[in-house]
């Protein structure tokens, strides 16, 4: 039995692979529109900070409506990085690093909103993760950050404020973000994220720190009369999630122009988006966040020709996608007739 | 010495005395009963001994050790182990997953070990297949080892529940009610689990129950408790055929 488990998580890698593989001969071949091509960095962004909410939703068993938040932050601390030593290091080494830090930040703000957050339990840690994600926007989206021959110099109110000398530069400007990131991002480099974030996840999963969040999700009481330190597991699934949405995050401000830290890229209505993928791609089941995020990211972009009915048939899709997900005669069904592919697949094994 | 030594546990909700100078002695290896009408403080005592609640007043040792106050997780270290009225098992969790996390304390690797599968992962995770296959196999589990414990039958979810709680390796084993809703045959071969597991281990064990005829099978002394004070205390048989106890549990 351990050994299938091996394999589902195997063929996990190999059908992101195999996807990875077609989309790029599609993209060789110029069967692909420009406009889709701009699209597959988002999809497997989105696909990894949905793998991430889904260690704090579906193992953790914490609902958090903050992971746009720690994607902002990992976005942004790895952003000014970039800018900062876009000259003095080579992309190979740049981005690297600028993956690490971003990573790190995330983290590090995982641990400190953790530290009072995870006292709380179901309906409040959400409301205080929605603050959290509010805050860090409207935070970064009145700092003014820029540097001079006499240091760095912060603002909350204007560039005016700043107090630069002329030959200053303009790191973050308000609402207006940060321009000017050096665009290391690029597919591949999403896809091997995207599958580090998938290793780690499901790594963790089958393992002995991950049977301990998992225990307390099941049954906090229970998991503390067998000596699980709560506190410390809690702690440990909500960061890696942080990380891993901040991962996410990192690609994004290096896939793009200008980074604003808008409604539109971190907004609360973004950590329900995530949510939405973790929860029509299962609850706990680590590849199908990676399904959904990307088939329901591509779907509405795809629909466009249709104009006004995009919206009716996106919506159509995802009561039929949670239908088929949630509901009890579905899901039995789906059990069936994976059971009897399996039986066929046995007996062909056997003859062989 | 004996293993557990209660002394004048005493606890207070609100003005209720719901535990009231309550002692106990238990020695190693015995197979002890605690009894008593329902509302009794029978539970209550449990979560006293387990750091659930913290006591008014008392003292309780295990092994010599006072652990008056301890918190939960660290009573379990102590070697104190429970199983609950309700069943609490990880319901989404595989029955040999179940019974790992109770092995936690014992097989240790990094976190970092934990996520990227390296260093001693693999020989660790090795030696806690081996500890829970064979803890499975002493209660007739084996076969069920990659159910999801939540669809075990019944009987079974009681027998993991203390597969699990024996994987923490205690010096003494709380039972709160294991032959609750089981029917006849259940509750014979629950009987002899304890007692195998009693023989196997060495184990001395605590058990709350309502079954009288599992009680008088296997507990050699008992305590009786009734509105929270000990009604009476000494041998099973000459306890049960106590007239104060058969008035307390069947009336007049």
């Amino acid at each position: 039995m351990k050994k299938k488990k091996l394999s589902r998580q195997t063929w996990t890698y190999i059908v992101v692979l195999i996807v990875y593989a077609v989309v790029e001969i599609f993209e060789y071949a110029g069967l692909l529109s420009s406009h889709l091509t701009g699209l597959l960095v988002p999809a497997t962004y989105y696909a990894i900070v949905a793998v991430g909410l889904n260690i704090c939703v579906g193992i953790l068993g914490e609902l958090s409506l903050g992971h746009a938040g720690f994607m902002c932050v990992g976005a942004f601390s790895s952003s000014l990085f970039s800018i900062l030593t876009e000259n003095s290091l080579p992309t190979a080494i740049r981005f690297p690093l600028a993956m690490v830090i971003g990573i790190a930040v995330a983290a590090l703000f995982g641990f400190l909103i953790g530290i009072p957050v995870l006292r709380l339990n179901g309906d409040y840690l959400a409301i205080v993760t929605l603050a959290f994600g509010e805050i860090i926007k409207n935070i970064l989206n009145s700092l003014y950050l820029g540097y001079d021959s006499n240091g760095l110099h912060a603002s909350f109110t204007s560039q005016m404020d700043l107090g630069m000398e002329a030959d200053g530069t303009m790191l973050m400007n308000g609402p207006m973000g940060i321009s000017g990131t050096p665009r290391d991002a690029n597919f591949t480099v999403a896809v091997v994220m995207l599958l580090i974030a998938l290793f780690v996840a499901q790594n963790l999963i089958n393992s002995r720190d991950g049977r301990a969040i998992m225990s307390i999700r099941d049954n906090r009481i229970a998991a503390e009369s067998v000596g699980i330190n709560i506190t410390k597991y809690k702690m440990l699934g909500f960061v890696v999630s942080a990380a891993i949405a901040g991962a996410a995050g990192v690609l994004f401000s290096h896939s793009i122009s200008t980074l604003q830290a808008g409604s539109q890229y971190f907004g609360y209505n973004i950590s329900i988006l995530i949510l939405v993928y973790v929860v029509l791609g299962g609850i706990g089941n680590i590849s199908g966040s990676v399904i959904a995020a990307a088939v329901l990211y591509l779907l509405p972009e795809l629909l466009r020709a249709l104009s006004s009915y995009r919206m009716l048939i996106y919506s159509i899709v995802l009561i039929v996608v949670m239908l088929f997900n949630w509901a009890p005669a579905a899901r039995n069904w789906r059990n069936r007739v994976l059971a009897s592919i399996r039986a066929k697949f046995g007996k062909k094994g056997a003859k062989a | 010495m004996a293993l557990l030594e209660v002394d004048n546990l005493s606890i207070m909700f609100g003005g209720l005395r719901a535990v009231d100078d309550f002692n106990l002695r238990v020695e190693k290896g015995e197979l002890y009963g605690l009894i008593g009408p329902n509302g009794a403080g029978k539970t209550t005592v449990f979560n006293l001994l387990t750091g659930v609640y913290k006591p008014n007043e008392g003292v309780i040792r295990l092994d010599g050790v006072d652990i008056t106050g301890h918190k939960t997780v660290e009573i379990n270290h102590d070697g104190i182990a429970r199983t609950f009225q309700n069943i609490r098992l990880f319901q989404d969790m595989s029955v040999i997953d179940n019974v790992k996390v109770g092995l936690q304390n014992q097989y240790h690797y990094s976190t970092a070990a934990s996520i990227f599968h390296l260093g001693s992962y693999k020989k660790v995770e090795k030696e806690y297949d081996d500890a829970a296959m064979e803890l499975l196999s002493v209660f007739g589990l084996e076969n069920e080892r990659d159910y999801k414990a939540s669809n075990l039958p019944y009987g079974q979810q009681r027998k993991l529940e203390i597969a699990r709680a024996m994987a923490t390796k205690p010096k003494l084993l709380l039972l709160d009610e294991p032959a609750a809703g089981m029917n006849p045959n259940e509750t014979g071969e629950l009987m002899k689990t304890i007692e195998l597991i009693r023989s196997k281990f060495g184990i001395t064990i605590l058990l709350i129950e309502h079954d009288m005829k599992l009680v008088s099978g296997i507990c050699e002394e008992v305590t009786v408790l009734n509105f929270g004070r000990i009604l009476k205390q000494g041998k099973t048989r000459e306890v049960l055929q106590d007239p104060e106890v058969v008035k307390a549990y069947i009336g007049e």
